[in-house]
């Protein structure tokens, strides 16, 4: 087993009275999809927006590779290495598909500022871009209007964007949502291929896709980890049947 | 390439050609009235580089224009000509360091409440101006001498002459479209852009972009004082009302009447602007309604969006270069 990429310790949120997500202690490793479930309300999403920086943590840390990231904003997240897609499909919508990429692929390029250069021929992020592209299964899209994309296919296209940035470290926050089970097959799929080179984190309601693809799950409650172990263990879980499957099994 | 899209192309740069040789063909009123939209130009095109290329709808632009034009008088000397360069870096210097402030303490504000923030901030400097001896309170002051630009002994540009002045506003309105077209096509621009989109997104991919969005500010609010540089020198004289939330206004309808999001929308507004406010203002044109130019303008103006919601330039294109 690696050691961890993604590490938190002790993460807690309060807003005002309520606490969010408390005292949340998690690895997320190189290889591995490391699926975090729970209802409405567990505190899911606020766990991946202070991983990702998004959200300031009321206590804890957050470290990348060993290094204390807790204190930087997420741009500088970003750039050190941390994706993320978001529940809601967060695109630009006026450009190509491929402008999608490109675009987000300039965030890591080393002279921002240098005005007289045009973006359009950066061939460091059009290389990047065409990769993710391709990774994504989105290369033959590359010309359309990302708006004009299905909703599976603006789904994907948020997790190339993702891999534009050449992240190692994947927060996906329902990725599956609203997805056919054609399209749903083919996240799957991709997140199977991306396993190799990222730490995936998948938030996900989706629970067959969960048990199928994640190789850790994570149970909230409440804003509280009642159980991380792998898909077997979780499975037959007393604790987790009763406070959360109790209803299904 | 079919050749209207050659046209096309080159059409900034035509402009431009027929612009430098228009005052060999016109009147001393209509040169100036030329030199009028030219200014207005560069004051549309700095605001279009936040509100049509960045998405931050200021309501407080005027603020860095008079305080580019104020710059000019102030920083001029009562009984010689000012040297050319230095003023006109002072001036935009003035209004990029107040564009510095107001940025920071603005952007991280968004939609409505960013429009009051700029706003609010235009309305105290205007009424610094307004209020206190800094610029001769409501009744402005004069600029006494021009500024010149001068090689050793050797003048080069002197801005007391009506055509030279015309060349200087030539100048300024070709810099500025050659500055901002250039940013529009570069790494930074596309970048603006996507904070336009979808700011959550650029976040997430790695972009800081409250610095972007800073930049912008900055280079808004100097080529504001740029315009304002240009007015203070064509007409000699400054106001508080240069600073006034109606000037704000007037140059978002500007930007708004002509496209946004083109370059070209902001220079196509600015010169509809201005000759709509002519003919309408020209009793023998509209007969006693000129004395009601303003309800007339305004009128002619929503009547023109609500058809055109794209603008006027809407009315040439439907592509979406600059």
């Amino acid at each position: 087993m690696s050691a961890a990429l993604l590490q938190c310790q002790g993460l807690t949120r309060r807003f005002g009275g309520l606490t969010a997500v408390g005292d949340v202690s998690l690895d997320f490793r190189l290889g591995e999809v490391h699926a975090v479930i729970g209802t409405n309300g567990a505190g899911k999403s606020t766990l991946i927006n202070m991983l990702s920086g998004e959200l300031p943590a009321s206590a804890g840390t957050v470290r990348l590779d060993g290094h204390d990231i807790t204190a930087l904003p997420q741009p500088r997240r970003a750039r050190a290495g941390i994706g993320r897609s978001y529940q809601r499909t967060t695109i630009f919508n006026a450009f190509t598909v491929f402008e999608n990429c490109r675009l987000c692929a300039q965030a890591g390029h080393a002279r921002p500022w240098a005005v007289w250069q045009s973006a359009a021929r950066c061939a460091q992020a059009g290389a990047i871009a065409r990769d993710a592209l391709a990774a994504a299964g989105l290369a033959d899209w590359a010309q359309r209007p990302a708006g004009a994309l299905s909703h599976g296919g603006k789904r994907q296209l948020e997790i190339a964007m993702c891999l534009a940035t050449r992240p190692r470290v994947l927060l996906l926050d329902e990725p599956l949502a609203g997805m056919g089970a054609e399209e749903t097959e083919r996240m799957l799929a991709l997140l199977t291929t991306l396993k190799s080179g990222h730490a995936i984190a998948l938030v996900e309601h989706d629970m067959d896709a969960v048990f199928r693809i994640a190789d850790r799950i994570t149970v909230m409650v409440n804003g509280q980890v009642i159980a991380s172990d792998v898909p077997e263990v979780i499975k037959t879980h007393r604790d987790v049947q009763i406070a959360y499957l109790g209803d299904a099994h | 390439m079919s050749a209207a899209q050659r046209i096309n192309r080159w059409l900034p740069l035509l402009a431009a050609l027929a612009l430098a040789a228009l005052p060999a063909v016109l009147s001393p009123y209509l040169q100036e009235l030329v030199l009028r939209i030219m200014t207005l130009a560069v004051f549309a095109l700095s605001l279009e580089l936040l509100v049509g290329t960045t998405g931050l709808v200021s309501l407080g632009h005027a603020a860095f224009y008079g305080i580019g034009a104020y710059a000019t008088v102030l920083l001029s000397p009562a009984d010689a000509p000012a040297p050319l360069l230095p003023l006109l870096a002072g001036a935009m210097g003035a209004a990029a360091l107040y564009a510095l402030a107001v940025g920071l303490l603005s952007l991280r504000t968004q939609g409505v409440y960013f429009i009051m923030v700029t706003l609010a901030f235009a309305q105290m400097a205007y009424f610094v101006f307004h209020d206190t001896k800094l610029g001769g309170g409501t009744d402005g002051i004069y600029l006494n001498v021009r500024p010149v630009l001068a090689l050793g002994s050797a003048v080069l540009l002197d801005t007391d002459n009506k055509l030279q002045r015309y060349a200087l506003g030539w100048a300024a309105l070709v810099a500025t479209y050659g500055v901002l077209a250039l940013l529009q096509r570069s790494r930074f621009g596309h970048a603006l852009a996507g904070i336009r989109e979808n700011e959550q997104r650029m976040r997430a991919a790695g972009f800081a972009t409250l610095a972007y969005k800073l930049a912008a500010f900055v280079i808004a609010g100097a080529l504001a004082g740029l315009a304002g540089f240009l007015t203070a020198t064509k007409d000699g004289f400054v106001n508080p009302e240069m600073l006034s939330w109606h000037e704000s206004g007037a140059v978002l309808l500007v930007i708004i009447l002509g496209g946004l999001g083109h370059l070209r929308g902001a220079v196509i507004g600015a010169v509809s602007f201005v000759l709509l406010k002519e003919a309408l203002s020209t009793p023998a044109l509209v007969g006693p309604l000129a004395d009601r130019w303003q309800l007339t303008l305004g009128l002619t103006i929503i009547v023109a969006v609500a058809l055109l919601p794209k603008g006027l330039i809407g009315l040439f294109k439907r592509g979406g270069q600059a």
